[in-house]
């Protein structure tokens, strides 16, 4: 099991557990997790609705590519530890981080 | 039957023309492989034969439901339409700017709050401050630098990934003296007396500095709102329309909602389910169109296409 936290708008943090070896991203995981998070483009980092903060683990994940940054440059409240959690690949790398829910509510 | 289609678009297609018409798509029945622009291509050149209408461009605003039931649909642009049975397929619905969350700004919407730059003449010789990094950030700044008395650029970062050209352009203006550049730095508030007058950031530094303006035009992108689909009595769960699955008409008589903003026990947000649906709504919609006529179910393998 990979194990994250997550934090939802009310500051409230829960572990939520991902089996290994599923392909999803961390924006499907979160909807599947009935979090509410708008997600809108489906997971094409489109229309940054599924804007996540790295509170733990920033520096382990992945780069952010060119569509992401694109994305998170127009985000009003987006900062340094910003991330689109649809190009967010679940991976063992994941273990231990904290994510906080920003993104647009339905 | 016949269809008339209005979308506040400027090209049919939705978000396939207008967000990815380049994404190649693998689950489309029969293509193993097509984009999205090519598969709007084909509908296009299917439904051709039907000869529906297109209202292009324009938002629908109001429905009016008639005595005999039917509606007349309004647009933003006065256009009206009148018909039997209304079909919402808005998909993500439409896209609204994106409002930071600074204080006293909803306050200040069309006092000097703007989001986007309708007549640039609005601005001649004011101050406007604008906020935001992407393209239509900097595009705006570089044309309201001749129009208005002082033009502002508040932006997050401290680069611009928007058009390299662009971004030059801003900087040379900003070393030129002509407008004022002001990067790391967020909103934090606006503030007037009936009108605009004021707006706070803060820097990297967590110092709050404050600029007189006359306008703010936030730039931050577009955010999908349900927009006017929140005003007609329809049932709504987590911005989606519920429709019953047996024909997909909402909770209002001769309204149905098919595609990505329905939403039902059990939906996928699929082109091919979208397809099922149309087909079961227009079977249902048949009888508010023709109340007097019985509907055969007809295959065109054996009847053809039934075209006008």
């Amino acid at each position: 099991m990979i194990n994250i936290t997550i934090e939802d708008r009310n500051g409230e943090q829960q572990p939520v557990e991902v089996p290994e070896g599923i392909s999803l991203s961390l924006m499907e995981v979160l909807k599947a997790s009935d979090y509410n998070i708008l997600a809108t483009c489906g997971g094409m980092a489109l229309c940054a609705t599924c804007h996540v903060q790295v509170l733990k683990g920033l520096d382990d994940l992945p780069e952010a590519g060119n569509q992401e940054m694109d994305m998170l440059d127009i985000l009003p409240d987006a900062g340094f530890d910003s991330r689109l959690a649809c190009q967010i690949r679940i991976t063992e790398n994941l273990n231990g981080m904290i994510f906080r829910i920003r993104g647009d509510e339905h | 039957m016949r269809c008339h289609l209005i979308d506040t678009l400027p090209q049919i297609g939705g978000q396939l023309s207008e967000i990815y018409p380049q994404k190649p798509i693998y689950d489309i029945p029969g293509y193993p492989e097509i984009k999205a622009q090519e598969l709007v291509e084909r509908l296009i050149e299917q439904i051709a034969p039907f000869d529906p209408g297109f209202t292009l461009g324009e938002r629908v605003e109001s429905l009016e439901k008639q005595e005999d039931g039917s509606f007349i649909v309004g647009t933003n642009d006065g256009t009206t339409i009148h018909c039997q049975v209304v079909v919402i397929a808005g998909g993500l619905g439409c896209f609204e700017p994106r409002k930071p969350e600074i204080q006293g700004l909803l306050d200040f919407e069309g006092k000097g709050v703007e989001y986007m730059v309708k007549k640039p003449e609005n601005f001649r010789d004011k101050r406007v401050v604008l906020a935001g990094g992407g393209d239509s950030a900097l595009d705006w700044t570089i044309f309201l630098a001749d129009i208005a008395e002082r033009v502002t650029l508040i932006h997050r970062g401290d680069t611009f990934r928007g058009a390299p050209d662009s971004a030059e352009k801003v900087h040379e203006l900003a070393n030129n003296g002509k407008i004022d550049l002001i990067l790391q730095s967020n909103l934090l508030s606006v503030n007037g007396n009936g009108s605009l007058k004021e707006v706070s950031f803060v820097g990297r530094d967590q110092v709050t500095r404050t600029i007189q303006t006359d306008y703010l035009i936030p730039l931050f992108g577009l955010s999908p709102k349900l927009g006017p689909i929140a005003g007609w009595g329809l049932n709504i769960d987590k911005s989606a329309i519920l429709v019953d699955t047996f024909d997909y008409s909402t909770n209002v008589d001769r309204i149905y909602a098919i595609g990505d903003i329905n939403t039902y026990p059990g939906k996928l947000k699929l082109i091919l389910c979208g397809f099922h649906e149309a087909a079961l709504m227009v079977q249902s919609a048949f009888k508010y169109v023709y109340p007097d006529q019985k509907l055969s179910f007809k295959y065109t393998t054996v009847y053809g296409v039934n075209a006008f």
